[in-house]
Order: structure tokens, then sequence, then C-alpha cells
């Protein structure tokens, strides 16, 4: 039975296809994207009240170390086989080594309805994952230069929206427990799955925009977009067990590796390299590997994960 | 009531120059602006402003002929190459509501 969730993005990206009048005002989308980006957020900073912090520090170091990975193999990629110019390559590069939050959100709404546990803590390492690549994409767009301006960078990269609402969330969570949060529980848990459906729908509508560029780019972008989530998503698989995760949090984390930012990345690439095209990455992680991932690739992260603790742990 | 004649400069653009050109104008002498939201069509396609990346936003400026030159002069060099923006200038009447004169506006 497909999730509901998933039929809403369709709608948007068939009535986007279709030009249709349907537009979410971006003040709405906005608000939407705050309340999921705080509830995930909450989430995890219950979880981190009841852990001692220590016992994740192996995990929060690999996922950064995964960031950092995953842009150095996209870079090359591109530049060498895809034929992009060295800002273009290191743009794109620096979206896919960063981690897109809806594509969490939907592989959490995954496993929650088919009652599969995971890791609660899961967006402590989201959060990490975010910044990695972007820093990385910027030292393989301009070298370690003294010009580039490190300061306006960071505060860009540290202070955007989705850092500051996720880590903020972390530490309203932690602070105030799963007690405290009791009072606003309704609204940011319980309602979660609706915002999602309405954050899908916007989403659906953004992804039918992308297609018109796509076309202009051509096949190699498209391709990208799919094989290297694929791949992406095999090494997270891979980390996911070796960090001794469960099943559901291995396939977390095979879908953060796979996923690709288009809140973080886009508006801090557009600053720190505005020379790289910034169609281009959009058409690919928009375009290609969001919807890819919602409907095809969070499936095949599963079943990965699920191969993973079958075949390696023996049984 | 005096009416003052002098420019207005107007700048569209990107939103997510928005700090960054505010700062700019400030250094640039700007003694004060206004941003609205805006969205349209243009050389980079669409601009339907249903999410920030496909935003514009609109920087007027109130200024003498010489300000304005300067910041025209400053965006179109480290700017205009590398984002959406268009720049036009245009004769303006400053309405003087009687105020006085040391007031700043």
């Amino acid at each position: 039975m497909i999730d509901p969730i998933i039929l809403f993005f369709l709608l948007g990206a068939v009535a986007g296809l279709l030009r249709s009048e349907l537009r979410l005002p971006a003040a709405v989308y906005d608000f939407i994207s705050i309340v999921l980006l705080l509830s995930i957020g909450l989430k995890g900073g219950i979880e981190l009240a009841r852990q001692p912090f220590v016992t994740l520090l192996p995990q929060m170091l690999a996922v950064v170390a995964l960031g950092f990975l995953l842009s150095l193999v996209a870079f090359p990629t591109l530049r060498y086989l895809g034929r992009f110019n060295r800002a273009d390559s290191a743009s794109i590069a620096a979206h896919y080594g960063s981690v897109s939050v809806g594509t969490y959100a939907v592989a959490v709404a995954y496993l929650g309805s088919r009652e599969i546990a995971f890791e609660e803590h899961m967006p402590l390492l989201l959060v990490l994952m975010e910044v990695p690549a972007i820093i990385m994409g910027i030292i393989l767009a301009r070298g370690l230069s003294r010009e580039t301006r490190w300061k306006s960078i960071g505060h860009e990269v540290f202070l955007g929206k989705s850092v500051v609402l996720l880590l903020g969330g972390l530490l309203i969570g932690w602070l105030a427990g799963p007690d405290g949060l009791s009072s606003i529980e309704p609204f940011f848990f319980d309602l979660f799955k609706g915002f999602l459906a309405l954050f899908l729908l916007e989403m659906g509508l953004i992804t039918a925009t992308q297609i018109g560029s796509l076309r202009k780019h051509g096949i190699f972008l498209v391709a990208f977009g799919i094989v290297m989530p694929l791949f992406s998503g095999l090494v997270g698989t891979g980390l996911g067990w070796a960090l001794g995760l469960s099943i559901g949090g291995t396939m977390v984390l095979a879908t953060l590796a796979a996923s690709a930012s288009y809140i973080a990345a886009p508006a801090a690439m557009r600053i720190s390299v505005p020379e790289a095209n910034p169609t281009l990455s959009l058409a690919a992680s928009l375009g290609i590997t969001f919807p890819f991932n919602v409907l095809i690739g969070i499936p095949i992260y599963y079943t990965m994960a699920v191969w993973a603790h079958t075949a390696l742990a023996g049984g | 009531m005096q009416n003052r004649t002098t420019k207005l400069l107007t700048i569209i653009t990107e939103s997510v120059l928005e700090t960054t050109l505010a700062r700019e104008l400030d250094r640039l002498n700007a003694r004060g602006y206004t941003i609205t939201d805006a969205r349209g069509k243009g050389h980079h396609g669409v601009r339907n402003a249903g999410w920030e990346p496909s935003s514009n936003i609109r920087i007027e400026v109130a200024c003498d002929e010489a300000t304005a030159g300067a910041i025209a002069g400053f965006l179109e060099k480290n700017y205009s190459d590398n984002y959406a923006m268009i720049l036009f200038t245009s004769d303006i009447e400053v309405l003087r509501l009687n105020r006085p004169p040391s007031t700043a506006t």
C-alpha cells in the first residue's frame, strides 16, 4: 500500500507538470518547513536527554567524515566524467554530500508506518551531515585561498535556517525532556505527517519546475542524480552496519547519505560560489534525486539495510 | 512644502543577496532603502517566488546622482556577472512634507 504522503508528492508533481494554477504561498512553504525542522530537532533532543552524549561521539565523527567523503567522490566524477567546470562540479558535489531534511522525514514516515524502530537520535547526525560537504564544496571551488571570506561563509553555513532550527529543536528537546514537551506534542508530533503531506505537495510543484531545465542539461546529470544516491546509500548502509545501528537506523543513515540538499547547500553555494550555475545543482537534486529517493530509493535502502544485517552478521 | 529632485535607483535581484546587499548599501553611503519581494521573468527564466532560490527582491534607494552611480558601478563590477540583476535609475521628486530641514530622511 502506497503511503498517502507520497500521493501528495505525486499530486503536486502532476499539477505542476500540467501547469495548474496551484501554488502554495512562499510564506506557507516557509512555515511548514520551519515546523518540520523543529519537530525533527525536538524528537532527536528528547532522545539525547536519555543517553550520555559521549557514547554517540564515534557516530558523530563518522557521519562528519562521511559528508566530506561523499562530496570528494562526487567532485571528480562530475569534473572528469561529466565535464562540468570546476565551480559547477564543486557546487553539485556540495549538494550531494549534504543532506535533505524532506527525504529524511519521508524515510522516518516509511519506518513509522511499518512500525520499524530506529535510533531516535538520528536528527543529531542529520544536522552534523548538513555542513561538512558545503565547506568541502567551497574549498573544491576556491581552494584554500586567503581571499575567501571565511567569516561570512561561516555565518551563512552555520547560521542558515535549517541548521539553526534543527540545533535549536535538539537543544529545546534536550533541555525540556519528554515530560516538558508533552504540552506542545500535539502540534509538533501528532500533526507531523499532515505537515509533511503539505510539504511534499509543494515539493512536487517545485520538482515539476525543474524538469524543464533538466531537458537542457542532458543525460549525464540524470544518470548522476540516480547513480550517486545509490552509491552513497550503499556507503551509508555499510557505515550504519559498522557503527552497530539497528536495521531501521542503518536505513535512515543510508537515506541521509543518499539524499541531496536543497535548502542549506543552494543558499550557501549561491553566496560563496556565485559563478556556479544554480540551475544545474537544483535540477539534479530536486528534479531527479529527491523524487527518486522518495518514490524508489527509500524502499531500496531499506532492502540494503536488511541485507547488510542478515548477510554481514551471518543471519 | 519644498520638493527636492533626486535619483531613484532600483535594483531587482535574487533574494539570496538581501543581507549582503543591505550591508554594501550602508557602506556605499545610501541613507536608506526599501526592499520588497518581487517575482517575474528575465534572462534567468521565470522567478515565481515559490521558494527562496526562485525569489527576487526589489531594492529602491533614493539618493543623489553620485551615490547612485557609485552603487550601480559597484554592483555591476561585483555581482551582475553571476546573479540575476537589473539596475535602473529614474528622476524623482521627493515631497518634503513640511518637515524641519534638519530631519533626516
